[in-house]
């Protein structure tokens, strides 16, 4: 009772007092709403029929339909009533739903190509260079290099650019080596670009591991590259996620260039999801629905990784 | 274990001489401390040894093979770290363990467990092998850092300043777990420190080092009781050594050439007034307990000195009488001037 009464009229200088604490909680919970919200929005209309989805004033609630998603996976093509009643009874809930639109499924439409073409040249490029940016910066934080800082610099520089500065001619040059709408052509293109964020990134959190670690493993008798790996990189397993995350939702997220490079074959994501054309023009179901399911691999990853990303620093073994 | 030798080793780091023309010697079984203010070069030797730098100049023996140009991981050396020395994502007993599953040396497991064991048992940190490194109290990680090297059985063991990032009563215990270790296992240890009680309380032999070069190597005693210059002198003893002036001392006989003369506290004794002829007058008691610094004025020049509260109940404003007992003498340059026989 007392020690309550004492905790509720004391004045911590460290912890803060239930009002303060009260509007943080709500500036934060405002942010998360306004954040949030257009998400939620973009999740809900993919379940709405294509009427309520362009409906004014809009719809807040709705009958639910799965009607995006069906568009989104298939092609299909209007019949007569007719011809749709002398067909042999609809063998799946997908075929039915199509029908009641008096159309048929011709078949399947390029999404899953088109995705899996996001995930192999995303999770590519980020792979090679988290890769490359390890071994870079690792070079640039522990050994003598001559004009290591115009070449970081000159590293930093290639990001300064905005893409359609660079479009035309990396257009000519990807035309001439035959890398236009390659899968391949985009990994390298994303990973030239990614890497200088990877380069600066990765440096400031390996220059943070103190040497002695390493050193005291090549007395021991390791090698440079088992030191890196033994050593130097389980420590830098924080900077390492938080640098895949930055370069994955760079690549994930990309138009400019997946626009003018990629138009069959290697086309992502981002480029297919506009172009997503029902009868009378854009189908924001299956927008909504295409959308969505684009966003959640980029979700699953952060929170994969999430534990790296908060587990914080933990030089605690150092006393400095 | 086996000997280690330096040969005129010079080392640079831009225009500064890291270590200058230094030549050591350690025994096997010795522990060897180098002694020096920081920036005296200390580090640098231990890491000219280790092979983490290659010197400019000089060579390294160990145990009568060439290894200047050698890699770290060839040169059979254990090193403890002053810092960062244990690794934050592995236990205390993979901490162990990590220098004996070194690729170079494929130490069978069974022997792994018995050395990290032994090792933990030696070091009484055996309840703690399962703990994260970080989960350690300061003390343990230090241990654990010791530890490490400990596990192996090298040619030499190197250690930076183990003992400086902790706390005085943690020092003094280590202090003395180490030499025992070091008794224990008859190892070769070359130990850097700026601290003059570790230097004395654990070393065979003391070098003392400046400005990368080494300026005398002998026993704790040849280095206190015969400092070869005011600078060695200055390095040892608490309170630390005064130097008078010797143009201040017209009444007491001194060696020719002589500019400063070294008073340690035992040299000096303090008196009443009783008719000598070096008279100075208390300026400050401090009390420590059991004894008292007295800082004295004489002629101007402050000097401090121990005494007994009980025996010699100073106050300050009293005027006593000085007699200086076989002082050390120096030379313009320093250099120390041997005693003449009064």
């Amino acid at each position: 009772m007392t020690a309550a009464l004492a905790k509720s009229t004391a004045h911590s200088i460290v912890e803060a007092s239930p009002r303060s604490k009260a509007v943080a909680g709500s500036l934060v919970i405002l942010y998360a709403v306004i954040t949030i919200l257009p998400l939620l929005w973009i999740v809900a209309t993919a379940f709405k029929s294509q009427s309520d989805a362009i409906a004014y004033p809009p719809k807040v609630i709705f009958e639910p339909t799965l009607e995006g998603y069906v568009n989104l996976f298939t092609v299909r093509t209007r019949q007569t009533p007719d011809f749709i009643a002398k067909l042999p009874p609809p063998e799946t809930w997908y075929d039915k739903l199509v029908r009641q639109r008096d159309m048929v499924i011709a078949g399947p439409s390029k999404v899953v190509p088109r995705f899996v073409n996001s995930l192999i040249i995303g999770f590519g490029s980020t792979f090679l260079a988290v890769f490359l940016g390890t071994l870079a910066a690792y070079a640039f934080s522990r050994f003598r290099i001559p004009l290591a800082d115009d070449l970081l610099f000159f590293i930093l520089s290639t990001r300064m650019m905005p893409p359609v500065a660079v479009a035309i001619p990396i257009y000519l040059m990807y035309r001439q080596l035959n890398l236009t709408d390659t899968r391949l052509g985009m990994i390298l293109l994303y990973t030239a670009v990614n890497v200088s964020l990877a380069v600066w990134l990765l440096k400031g959190f390996i220059d943070e591991i103190p040497r002695e670690y390493e050193e005291a493993a090549l007395v021991d008798g390791y090698t440079r590259l088992q030191a890196l790996r033994k050593v130097v990189l389980p420590q830098a397993v924080t900077g390492i996620a938080a640098t895949a995350i930055f370069c994955l939702i760079f690549s994930w997220n990309e138009y400019a260039f997946a626009v003018l490079l990629t138009s069959g074959e290697a086309q992502t994501m981002p480029p297919f999801i506009p172009f997503i054309i029902g009868e009378g023009g854009q189908d924001w179901p299956a927008v909504a629905a295409a959308t969505t399911l684009f966003v959640v691999p980029i979700v699953l990853f952060t929170v994969l990784l999430r534990k790296h990303l908060l587990r914080g620093i933990t030089f605690g073994a150092v006393r400095k | 274990m086996a000997d280690v030798i330096l040969r005129n080793i010079t080392k640079r780091f831009g225009t500064v001489e890291a270590v200058r023309e230094l030549s050591l010697a350690i025994n096997d079984g010795e522990f060897l401390v180098l002694l020096g203010p920081s920036g005296a070069g200390k580090t640098t030797t231990l890491r000219l040894i280790t092979g983490l730098e290659t010197p400019d100049a000089g060579s390294v023996m160990i145990d009568g093979r060439d290894v200047t140009h050698d890699p770290p991981g060839s040169r059979d050396i254990a090193f403890v770290f002053q810092q960062y020395s244990l690794y934050p994502h592995l236990t205390v007993y993979d901490n162990l363990a990590f220098p004996l599953r070194s690729p170079a040396r494929r130490v069978p497991g069974p022997v792994i467990r018995k050395r990290v064991e032994q090792t933990a048992e030696l070091l009484h940190i055996a309840s703690k092998l399962n703990n994260r490194a970080t989960r350690l109290s300061g003390g343990e990680m230090q241990r654990v850092a010791i530890g490490r090297a400990l596990v192996r059985d090298p040619s030499i063991y190197l250690m930076d300043e183990p003992l400086s990032s902790l706390d005085a009563k943690l020092r003094s215990e280590l202090r003395i777990e180490l030499k025992r270790i070091q008794l224990e296992l008859g190892a070769t240890i070359l130990y850097v420190t700026h601290d003059q009680v570790e230097a004395m309380t654990m070393a065979s032999r003391i070098g003392v080092i400046k400005d990368g070069q080494l300026l005398q190597l002998g026993t704790p005693r040849e280095i206190y009781e015969s400092p070869s210059s005011s600078y060695v002198a200055s390095r040892l003893g608490t309170p630390q050594i005064n130097f008078l002036p010797a143009r201040l001392l017209s009444d007491v006989a001194v060696p020719p050439e002589t500019e400063t003369v070294g008073i340690r506290t035992e040299h000096l004794k303090v008196g009443a007034r009783n008719g000598g002829r070096m008279v100075g007058r208390v300026h400050r008691v401090e009390h420590l307990g059991e004894q008292n610094h007295v800082h004295l004025d004489y002629k101007g020049e402050m000097l401090v000195t121990l005494a007994d509260p009980h025996q010699q109940p100073l106050e300050a404003g009293q005027e006593v009488e000085l007699h200086l007992v076989h002082p050390l003498y120096f030379d313009r340059a320093g250099q120390r001037i041997p005693a003449v026989i009064h």
